[in-house]
């Protein structure tokens, strides 16, 4: 009775491996489509900064369910790795959009006006005045 | 009960090769933009997110070849990215990477 259950559980987590693996993976792919598709840098960066995290995420979490089914490993670097991606990705992504804007990447308008040069400015004319 | 059990295993293996097929043809991507991105910041966005694929990719490889000593390797990957990518912006938007002003 016990070996059943025991023979259960490792069947609920092999298969909770497939999906995560497969989802994580459809992520990735599609985000990397999106950074193909994408007219823009900002656009770009939308693709390339919130898609992967989750699809990594994913993928780093099936590795841990793997290790701790096969070898009985509790490993923390994994979850280290998925929380510093976490917290890293959205850091690096606002500084790559701001050095694109001060490079002088104009964004591809269609419906809104450019916010981010109307405040720099503003900034600048109340400097100015000072 | 047992047969079960080995066909979510083999279906394991199967996952895992389809997982690196997928990551392969996103890194096929990336590199189109890298090489032929239109300015300087589309590069960069690229190179980020082909770091990301390479923490997937040593993530996948720890369940292909079954071992726990891939794990540093993937908490370094992903240091390393964040540096890179910190040290890429900076170098573009102001030329210099460590300076004093504190802007």
């Amino acid at each position: 009775m016990l070996s059943l259950i025991e023979t259960w559980i490792d069947i609920i987590l092999n298969i909770s491996i497939v999906l995560f693996l497969l989802v994580g993976t459809f992520f990735i792919l599609s985000s990397s489509i999106g950074i193909i598709r994408f007219p823009d840098v900002y656009t770009r960066l939308h693709a390339a900064t919130k898609a992967p995290t989750l699809g990594i995420a994913s993928i780093l979490v099936g590795a841990f369910i793997f290790l701790y089914g096969t070898k009985g490993i509790i490993s923390g670097k994994l979850l280290l790795a998925i929380m510093f991606v976490f917290l890293t990705s959205p850091v690096g992504g606002h500084m790559l959009s701001r050095a694109a804007h001060r490079v002088g990447v104009k964004p591809v308008l269609k419906h809104q006006h450019d916010a981010y040069e109307e405040a720099l400015k503003k900034r600048n004319v109340h400097r100015d005045n000072e | 009960m047992n047969n079960i059990l080995l066909f979510t295993e083999t279906m394991i293996d199967v996952a895992v090769q389809i997982s690196f097929i997928g990551i392969a043809i996103s890194i096929v991507l990336l590199l189109y933009r890298i090489i032929s991105g239109p300015s300087n910041p589309d590069r960069a966005v690229a190179l980020d997110a082909l770091g990301i694929n390479l923490m997937a990719i040593a993530g996948i490889t720890s369940i292909l070849v079954v071992t726990s000593k891939l794990n540093d390797v993937i908490l370094l990957i992903g240091i390393l990215l964040f540096i890179g990518t910190v040290a890429l912006s900076k170098y573009m938007e102001k030329g210099v990477i460590i300076d004093r002003d504190m802007d």
